[in-house]
């Protein structure tokens, strides 16, 4: 069975936010601060109301109160305080599109501005180590004594590595199209990876009862994160909507979306590594500098991927933020796994020449018995078993290991690996299976952003009801549906496949229909060390003459228990994979140090990867059997396919070039610089 | 202004705004939502549609200047309600994940099929080339997919090229 | 974008005739309709001139005349073009993306503005844009901006490929306007920036580009090489159109070298045509040339990669192309 949904994706009919047909729709454009600190000293909105067509000025002049305790990022208006360039401060709702944008240009805004701070170090006077790192990890953790370690290593190194400013860009702008009816009532469709929560912010921004509000969100194009909590289009779509007595739609451009819709902080890590002479750890310490707006503390994972990966006598882990004057990060693709994981792989990558080891070899020779920050018992750990499988398939044990011997005309030929991981996780959901003309209709507030969560649900049925699976209906993106978590974390099959497979089984016992709440039963979840895993092997081509570095190989090997469905299995892993190609050689998002805010707003100068850059890209993975994670033996494959994919590129260019290049992306210039 | 389009055979006469996008002219007031808007300045690919039987990114198209053309979009590839050939490869080799790039890669696609001549990647240039696998990639690259299903867009495209 | 009056020409004299305060001439609009859309480019009344009949490639005696309104894909699958001047139509193909070349015109890629950062963003200041408003380049994002030709007011670069190509191939330009017929050989049709970097090139208002006429190719081998970090649709970081004849001797006969990605202008490298013509065809003359070329570099600290990536490119262009 292909993607149920393939036939209205290919012939152009299926519905994103601001595709509904709506009468009578209005259209909404945001206007953006244009200092990085400081407040609005006054917003004139007489010019652009004079424009015919031009419906209204929304801004902290003019603006209807929102909650108390909304979140800063959406509390659009309520304060004169501009806490990053670019931050919402005012949006005109006109009749037509061209119309409200052209108003928008009209709007003045007056500010008294303060003297900013963009700029993250790993010295910056301001760091701090938060309580809590995201999801609710704790900060640090530390086992053993890492100076004691790294006094007896035979080998050890200490390297510090960068990654910059990244943006999730799905192809869909963020976009929100509102309207309220005759009882008080919001019906939005939004750009969003989880309607339950999306319904819950827009309810509580807005005070208003969580039933009062309703939010639609079938097809969704592309999140990677940045749609997994509510962006600020929602709330001034219902705002405006209020406002006019209209339905009101808005699109984010996408310059705005850079400003607005989350990102990945930049990071600064140092990685501390020391090996004996067997080829054991006895020390490892990761330590992330990371960066968070003065509105919101959000702290990224970045090292606590160091808690699950290596035995490690000593172990310390940490992070340390700094609150700059810039937009709140986000949730990007493997949060805290994908950057933190960049610096240990390439760490382990160095560590192994230091020591003379093979890449590979090193990586298994240090594989716990127990997750080695815990102590817990694994449900599964396969890592050997890819690496083994990766290695076989790559040809690994042919390699010569001495960097930048390989030559073929200018071009420097390397190959290079890297380990994956992902976190397992499963949140209560609920689900409910009815019959419909002789066939089943499974109904729940999931999300499908593309991962085709439509059809695997519908597998996932048809297995416990014994029928075919496209004798099943999946219907979605709903938050009239009952209730369900997020597309995120790699958690939504795990979550939503649970509640479905329970509300089946409900079903054979009744006959006609079956509801399932799985609270209880996640409730009662063994502790276990629960995770997926998997080994990437790159090779690139490196030009002596350019620079330019182009991926030849790409493969990925992942263990991540039962794959529900292999044909979506592998599309997923693939982009991720393709994904950290372009964290590895092009995404970067540069911040404006003299006017705050961000450069490279677009997707001219915001390189993701494009057709012609991920041309040999492979994943494939083993037959995993894991009974402790859910009813179908699943692990989440959203995010593991981009951790570790930058490490094993940037080994394979060390081991083209002979040169180890610490900050991402490995750009052409950075090689050059290398040899004047 | 008033402008006439034949929009998948169907001649449309619209009162419209000079300012506004072939692009937006077809998503806001035509009702076609299959032309897709991801950037809105000729840096993704999304809204690409068929004019006068080129591909053309429609978001960079005034609407005022493509008075007369003919254009077609994702809607008008399937005739009669019969797949065009794309579509079912897209839909056989998976060849997209959340579907947003997808009209405008299938548009693009149909396009490219049609074009004449070499590539970037052309090694000699006097010779129209087959269409090999690194031919359609680089043929493709104005079409960004960020789910990235590049692989299997190629594959989906190959298999119709045959 | 600000309302706008459109109208379309129907000849180029009516276009020209047409052309008063506040008018741009739209071509394929692929960069026009992109910095309207913007604010950078504020225009009250468009005439259209996609549709004139200058959308033909001829042969003229010797040489080729394309119309201006030729779109670029049309250019690059011309046989003509491909067969006497293969590195024009290389320069096209590694330009934009197959949508935008299917659309954009010849004179329009000429004319396309720079992609520096700063110029897009309204909001910052520019002196390209808002003379005298100040350049936050130099001190600020220059990464893939100028190194040759600069000034302390503005660092941009032209973004073409075609450009880098005709700038090789001694192309000549043929325009119209206010002021009569002229004809401006390339790399004349663009000016380095110095104090007036609003003015991207000689043209003056109301002038139109007609066509684009190629001499002669050139003898010897020829080949255009883009270098970018995204394996297409990207533009250049630096690009070469080269072309190299080697006499019996084994001394350059003649020699033509462009560079793109480093300059205001596509970048005519004349010091190191100078130094090869008449020298030995050698690893180290080319090197020597490109040194003698790049000495004029005025490198910032975060593009300062671009000197060695185009001595690189030249030397390696050149051993390529020597026999």
């Amino acid at each position: 069975m292909n993607r149920t949904e393939g036939r209205v994706k290919v012939t152009g009919l299926a519905t994103y936010a601001a595709e509904y047909p709506v009468e009578n729709v209005a259209y909404a454009y945001a206007v953006q601060a244009q200092i990085a600190k400081g407040r609005v000293k006054r917003v004139d909105g007489t010019a652009a109301l004079e424009q015919p067509g031009v419906l209204a000025v929304l801004s902290c002049e003019a603006a209807p109160r929102l909650s108390g305790d909304a979140d800063p990022e959406l509390a659009l208006f309520q304060s004169r305080e501009v806490a990053y360039r670019g931050q919402i401060v005012a949006a005109v709702v006109a009749d037509t599109y061209e119309i409200a944008r052209a108003a928008a240009a009209a709007v003045r805004v007056d500010y008294d501005a303060d003297d900013h701070d963009v700029r993250l170090s790993a010295d910056h006077p301001g760091l701090y180590q938060p309580e809590t790192v995201n999801p609710d990890l704790p900060s640090e953790t530390q086992k053993g004594d890492v100076e004691e370690g790294l006094a007896r290593a035979e080998r050890s190194v200490d390297v510090t590595y960068r990654t910059p400013v990244l943006h999730n860009n799905p192809m869909e702008p963020h976009a929100a199209l509102a309207s309220w009816d005759t009882e008080g009532r919001l019906l939005v469709y939004d750009t969003s990876q989880g309607v339950t929560a999306s319904r819950a912010t827009i309810a509580q921004t807005l005070g208003l009862p969580p039933e009062q509000v309703r939010v639609v969100a079938r097809h969704v194009g592309g999140g990677f994160g940045s749609k997994g909590t509510t962006r600020p289009q929602a709330i001034l779509a219902a705002l405006a909507s209020r406002m006019v007595g209209r339905p009101v739609k808005i699109v984010l451009t996408r310059q705005q979306m850079f400003d607005v819709t989350g990102y990945r902080t930049p990071t600064i890590q140092r990685v501390r590594l020391g090996v004996d002479a067997e080829g054991r750890l006895t020390a490892l310490e990761h330590m992330a500098y990371e960066q968070s707006s003065t509105l919101v503390e959000f702290a990224e994972q970045t090292s606590t991927p160091s808690r699950v990966m290596y035995a490690a006598p000593a172990l310390r882990t940490g992070h340390r933020l700094v609150r700059l004057d810039v937009a709140t990060p986000s949730w990007m693709r493997a949060p805290g796994e994908c950057p933190g994981m960049y610096a240990l792989e390439s760490a382990m990558d160095e560590l192994a020449y230091a020591a003379g080891l093979d890449p590979v070899e090193l990586r298994v020779r240090n594989d716990p018995e127990t997750e080695p920050d815990s102590g817990l018992p694994f449900s599964s750990r396969n890592l050997v078993g890819c690496l083994r499988e990766g290695a076989h398939r790559f040809g690994w044990e042919h390699r010569d290991p001495t960097p930048g011997i390989r030559r073929e005309g200018e071009w420097l030929i390397g190959t290079g690996v890297a380990a994956s991981t992902y976190p397992t996780r499963r949140w209560p959901s609920q689900a409910v299976v009815t019959t419909r003309d002789g066939d089943f209709l499974v109904q729940l507030a999931a999300a499908d952003i593309g991962t085709g969560a439509r059809t695997v649900l519908a597998r996932i049925a048809a297995g416990v009801l014994g029928v075919a699976p496209e004798r099943v209906h999946v219907e979605l993106g709903d938050s009239d549906l009952p209730q369900a978590p997020l597309a995120g974390g790699s958690m939504g099959t795990a979550s939503w496949g649970t509640a479905v497979v329970r509300a089946c089984e409900e079903l054979m016992r009744d006959g006609k229909e079956g509801r399932a709440d799985t609270t209880e039963e996640i409730k009662a979840d063994a502790k276990l060390a629960r995770h997926a895993f998997g080994a990437q092997f790159a090779q690139v081509r490196v030009s002596s003459v350019t620079g330019e570095i182009r991926v030849s190989r790409l493969l990925g090997v992942f263990a991540a228990g039962r794959i529900v469905d292999a044909t979506l299995a592998r599309s997923q892993f693939l982009g991720g994979m393709t994904m950290g190609l372009g964290m590895a050689l092009m995404e970067e998002t540069v911040t404006d140090e003299e006017f705050g805010g961000f450069l490279h707003r677009d997707l001219a100068q915001y390189h993701v990867p494009a057709c012609a850059d991920a041309q040999h890209v492979e994943a494939v993975w083993l037959d995993e059997r894991d009974d402790r994670l859910n009813p179908m033996g699943s692990k989440g494959i959203g995010e593991i396919g981009i951790v570790g994919t930058a490490a094993a590129i940037g080994n394979a260019v060390h081991h083209a070039t002979g040169h180890r290049i610490r900050e991402l992306p490995i750009t052409p210039a950075k090689i050059l610089a290398l040899r004047p | 202004m008033n402008i006439t389009l034949q929009v998948n055979g169907v001649p449309r006469t619209v009162d419209v705004d000079p300012r506004i996008s072939l692009l937006d002219l077809l998503r806001e007031r035509l009702g076609l939502i299959g032309a897709k808007k991801g950037c809105d300045h000729g840096q993704c690919g999304a809204c690409t549609v068929l004019i006068d039987g080129r591909r053309a990114n429609a978001c960079l198209a005034l609407a005022v200047a493509v008075d007369g053309s003919e254009v077609t979009t994702v809607e008008g590839l399937a005739a009669d309600g019969e797949l065009h050939p794309l579509q079912s490869a897209f839909m056989e080799h998976d060849a997209f994940q959340c579907g947003y790039c997808t009209p405008g890669q299938l548009c693009s696609a149909a396009g490219m099929l049609g074009e004449p001549g070499p590539s970037a990647v052309t090694g000699d240039i006097l010779v129209d080339p087959d269409l090999t696998p690194e031919e359609i990639s680089e043929r493709m690259s104005g079409n960004l997919c960020r789910c990235g299903a590049y692989v299997n867009i190629v594959s989906a495209i190959g298999e119709v090229a045959r | 974008m600000k309302p706008f009056e459109y109208a379309r020409a129907g000849s180029t004299a009516e276009a020209v005739r047409d052309f008063g305060p506040g008018t741009m001439y739209l071509g394929g609009g692929t960069n026009l309709v992109d910095l309207m859309r913007l604010g950078v480019a504020e225009p009250e009344r468009l005439v259209d001139v996609s549709r004139l009949p200058l959308d033909g490639i001829e042969p003229v005696g010797d040489r080729v005349r394309v119309g201006a309104t030729v779109r670029n894909t049309d250019l690059a699958a011309d046989p003509l073009i491909r067969t006497r001047y293969p590195m024009l139509a290389r320069a096209v193909l590694a330009g934009a993306s197959g949508q935008v070349r299917n659309v954009a015109t010849v004179a329009g890629n000429l004319l396309q503005r720079t992609r520096c950062a700063y110029f897009q963003d309204v909001t910052r200041p520019c002196n390209k844009r808002r003379p005298g408003s100040g350049c936050p380049a130099v001190a600020g994002d220059h990464a893939n901006l100028a190194v040759l030709g600069t000034s302390g007011a503005c660092v941009a670069t032209h973004p073409s490929d075609m450009a880098v190509a005709l700038a090789a191939l001694d192309a000549q330009v043929h325009v119209t306007g206010p002021g009569g017929d002229r004809i401006i050989p390339m790399p004349g049709l663009h000016r380095l920036p110095g104090e007036e970097p609003e003015r991207d090139t000689v043209l003056s208002p109301g002038d139109l580009i007609t066509s684009v006429e190629l001499p002669p190719p050139p003898p010897g081998a020829s080949l255009y090489r883009k270098v970018r970090e995204r394996a297409s649709f990207a533009f250049a970081l630096v690009s070469i159109a080269a072309v190299l004849d080697v006499g019996a001797d084994g001394d350059v006969a003649d020699c033509r070298i462009a560079l793109g990605g480093v300059a205001h202008v596509p970048w005519r490298a004349e010091r190191a045509e100078r130094a090869l013509i008449g020298g030995p065809a050698t690893g180290e003359a080319f090197l020597q040339a490109a040194e003698a070329e790049l000495e004029q570099a005025r490198p910032l600290p975060r593009n300062a990669f671009k000197v060695p990536l185009a001595r690189n490119l030249i030397v390696a262009a050149l051993e390529e192309l020597a026999p």
